[in-house]
């Protein structure tokens, strides 16, 4: 898709939404490389050796009760998914747990790459406007932005692409040309 | 305790075992067991006497000297006045009222009863450390059933009983209760196997119990509501401490125990305990010394309106916090509320909360007092900074990782080294875990921190070289032995040769408990250890090219030790059954951790030995082999 992703080191523009001071990375967990998809090959850091029993010495109910925080944490700082934007040079990430609902997301995504979304319309789509923000969804499919319940979309989508004009025009977005 | 104070005066508060662990001397009883020399006490006094030597004379004598051992306290005094002759061994023993077992398999509970008939206080040490991060295969041993049904009839006016690593049942606790009617203190550190009913036994019958200390000991949630087994009318509790305990607690029944308990001083919350809960027992109790929160956030359903309480004034009129613990669950805005006390903390252990930078420099500046401080590593080399830049007068200092893990950046590195160095120079204890590391930070701690007693430092990856110049961490660990003139106790890792050995055999002439992990080239490594380090008492090694040559080059020096470990090691069953044959008063133990104890003939798993009168136990399970 994007040859220059994987020369970019995009992890150090990567938003983090967690508290000041928390920026160390997590380890590749199953939700990440899922994101990724097989074709990326986001480049990890050297494969983790295996764990070994009781290394570091740490105890037992120490690592259990901050893993529980960690997973509290982790679960509270969400789900991050790209977000591309046809013509844009670089993509962005962001934290859909952060938002509450459709309305929310639209206004951080126009304010992110700076365009209007339109009114969205279960019949004709995103009115009104250039772009159609669009995501890719488990099964590989190009969805509309608004079309599902909130909980279904964060649960499906893998990340998220802000289509523009003509190719907009198949998702319904009834694109006066 | 008071000679712990004497090394330690900055008494451990979080985790009371630190204090303990401190032994200047091996203990007694011990092997070799030394023979009261043969002259008997009578001759002294006939030549006192003068003249007309009598009975009489004998007897006052005996008298005047149970008064005069009386006031000693000292472990060490003690020993070596029961070594003088067979008069003094005999009133020593019966004038000595604490008795420290540091090993409870090197001796017998009768044996010790015979000994010391008249005993108000007893600790008893079991699992050795390693122990802790699963090394050792479950059921090992160490039970306290043998020595509370000895005790039980030996000691019935006993008070105080302090176990670390030991495995109770519900049923020992009952027949504490029961036998130790004037009992009072009861900490158990890292220990297992029994639940609330046990703790009901307690609190329901020892009437005067003035401490129930369960730091770090997990204690099974059979239903039984122990903290409303308490008594009605007021109690003498001073201390309770549950702050690992995972059970739900009766509030209602908690917070009358702490209005009907006037005395109390340090009171440590299980993470049960919500913010809102915490704020009704802190009004309650505002002379507090020690408190260890629940909670430190997300407020319950059923707490009052967050708007309603106001935190900051409920801890601002606890007047006499020293020391502050828990933060469970810690939600950073909250924390301001604890700003007011800061400035009289004395320690401060923030190890189980996440807080970032910022929210932490907040809260660090105002302790300017503090001593002791355990953080997550969470709080980044900055955080260390502000910690350097405020907490001169620190003694102790834990940093723990939030990742335990290899392979992660980590948040913390020679950075926050150096800056504590430079900030804190009196410090004396200092445990560190970190992914990365120079040996430049290690030797500047090592020139800026004189006083350094105790220097553990945990490179997280195996083999990590420093990270600057790639070389080995020898010359670092080397510093310390040979700049920080009362180091008793060091915990080494990263990438180490025989080198390094040779500078703690070399330098560390008080080093009385080392930890070895994945360390060393060959056998010389530990022979320079055990032929140089003379007050060497706990010799904990895994995974590190040791074999039975290194393990021969020790038995003049066994019988003075404590125990040694040495688990995925390269010893053979050969050379520990010489071991075993040289030394006959050593308990040599082999352990497996394969299920089907198939013990291969060549590789011992682990090796636990120590010390014992007792001969081979005989509550060893399966995959321990007693040689």
């Amino acid at each position: 898709m994007r040859s220059f992703e994987n020369d970019l080191n995009l992890e150090a523009t990567e938003l983090r939404l967690g508290l000041p001071g928390s920026s160390h990375k997590r380890p590749l967990s199953d939700h990440e490389a899922r994101q990724d998809g097989g074709e990326e090959g986001r480049k990890t850091a050297s494969s983790p050796k295996a764990q070994i029993v009781g290394w570091p010495p740490v105890r037992s109910y120490r690592k259990n009760s901050l893993q529980h925080k960690k997973a509290d944490h982790e679960a509270a700082s969400g789900i991050y998914v790209k977000v591309s934007m046809d013509g844009a040079p670089y993509l962005r990430k962001i934290d859909l747990k952060v938002y509450k609902g459709y309305p929310e997301l639209l206004r951080a995504l126009e304010n992110m790459f700076k365009f209007t979304a339109g009114e969205y319309s279960e019949r004709e789509g995103y009115k009104g406007s250039d772009y159609a923000p669009a995501y890719e969804d488990k099964d590989g499919d190009l969805m509309l932005v608004g079309d599902v319940p909130w909980e279904m979309f964060i649960a499906s989508c893998m990340k998220l692409r802000i289509m523009k004009g003509s190719e907009a025009i198949g998702l319904g977005c009834g694109l006066q040309m | 305790m008071s000679e712990n104070d004497r090394h330690h005066p900055q008494q451990n508060h979080f985790c009371p075992a630190e204090t303990m662990s401190e032994d200047e001397d091996p203990c007694r009883p011990s092997p070799p067991p030394p023979p009261p020399p043969p002259e008997p006490v009578s001759k002294k006094t006939r030549n006192c006497a003068a003249v007309h030597p009598s009975p009489h004379s004998d007897r006052v004598l005996e008298i005047v000297l149970e008064h005069v051992l009386q006031f000693l306290t000292v472990r060490r005094d003690r020993n070596a006045a029961s070594l003088v002759c067979k008069s003094w061994y005999r009133t020593e023993a019966l004038t000595r009222s604490d008795v420290f077992i540091g090993n409870c398999y090197s001796v017998s509970p009768a044996r010790v009863t015979t000994r010391f008939p008249r005993v108000r206080s007893v600790v008893i040490k079991g699992r050795p450390r390693f122990a802790d991060f699963n090394l050792m295969p479950q059921n090992w041993g160490a039970h306290f059933g043998p020595w509370v049904a000895t005790m039980g009839k030996a000691y019935p006016l006993l008070e105080r009983v302090y176990l670390k690593r030991m495995s109770l049942t519900d049923r020992d606790l009952c027949l504490l209760a029961d036998s130790f009617t004037k009992f009072k203190d009861l900490v158990l550190v890292c220990c297992e196997g029994f639940g609330t009913s046990g703790l009901a036994a307690v609190a329901s019958k020892c009437r005067q119990l003035r401490v129930l200390d369960l730091s770090d000991t997990e204690v099974l949630y059979d239903g039984v509501d122990w903290i409303s087994c308490f008594p009605e009318g007021e109690t003498c509790l001073e201390s309770l401490i549950f702050d690992c305990v995972e059970c739900p607690i009766n509030f209602e029944a908690l917070e009358s125990l702490v209005v009907r308990s006037p005395a109390l001083k340090k009171l440590r919350l299980n993470r049960e305990v919500s913010i809102g809960q915490l704020y009704r027992l802190v009004v309650r109790a505002p002379s507090l010394t020690h408190l260890g929160t629940g909670a430190f956030g997300h407020p319950e359903p059923q707490d009052p309106n967050d708007q309603e309480m106001d935190y900051g004034s409920a801890f601002s009129a606890c007047k006499s916090l020293v020391c502050l613990s828990g933060f469970r669950e810690v939600m950073p805005e909250y924390l301001p509320a604890i700003h007011s006390i800061c400035t009289n903390l004395m320690s401060l252990n923030l190890s189980y909360a996440n807080i970032g930078v910022e929210q932490f420099k907040l809260l660090i500046q105002h302790c300017c007092r503090l001593q002791v401080l355990w953080v997550l590593d969470s709080v980044c080399d900055e955080g260390l900074q502000a910690v350097a830049a405020t907490c001169r007068d620190l003694r102790e200092l834990r940093v723990f990782p939030l990742n335990a893990q290899e392979d992660v950046e980590g948040p913390v590195s020679e950075v926050g080294l150096q800056a504590i160095s430079e900030g804190c120079p009196k410090l004396e204890s200092i445990l560190y875990f970190c992914q990365r590391m120079t040996n430049a930070a290690v030797v500047a701690m090592s020139n800026n921190c004189p006083d350094l007693v105790v220097f553990r430092l945990c490179i997280m990856g195996r083999h990590q070289p420093d990270h600057i110049t790639g070389a080995p961490m020898d010359e670092g660990f080397g510093a310390i032995v040979m700049n920080c003139k009362k180091l008793t106790r060091l915990a080494i890792s990263g990438l180490l040769t025989d080198r390094a050995f040779a500078y703690i055999g070399r330098y560390g002439k008080l080093v009385r408990t080392l930890s070895v992990a994945f360390a060393g080239d060959s056998d010389t490594g530990l022979k320079y250890v055990l032929e140089g380090c003379p007050k060497l008492q706990k010799l904990e090694i895994r995974d590190s090219p040791f074999g039975d040559a290194a393990l021969l080059s020790g038995l003049h020096h066994y019988y003075n030790m404590r125990f040694l470990w040495m688990s995925t090691c390269q010893l053979s069953q050969r050379g520990c059954e010489e071991v075993a044959r040289a030394l006959p008063r050593l308990a040599v133990e082999l352990l497996s951790y394969e299920e089907n104890e198939e013990m291969d003939n060549e590789t011992v798993d682990v090796l636990y030995m120590y010390r014992s009168l007792q001969g081979p136990r005989d509550d060893a399970p399966q995959f321990v082999r007693i040689l």
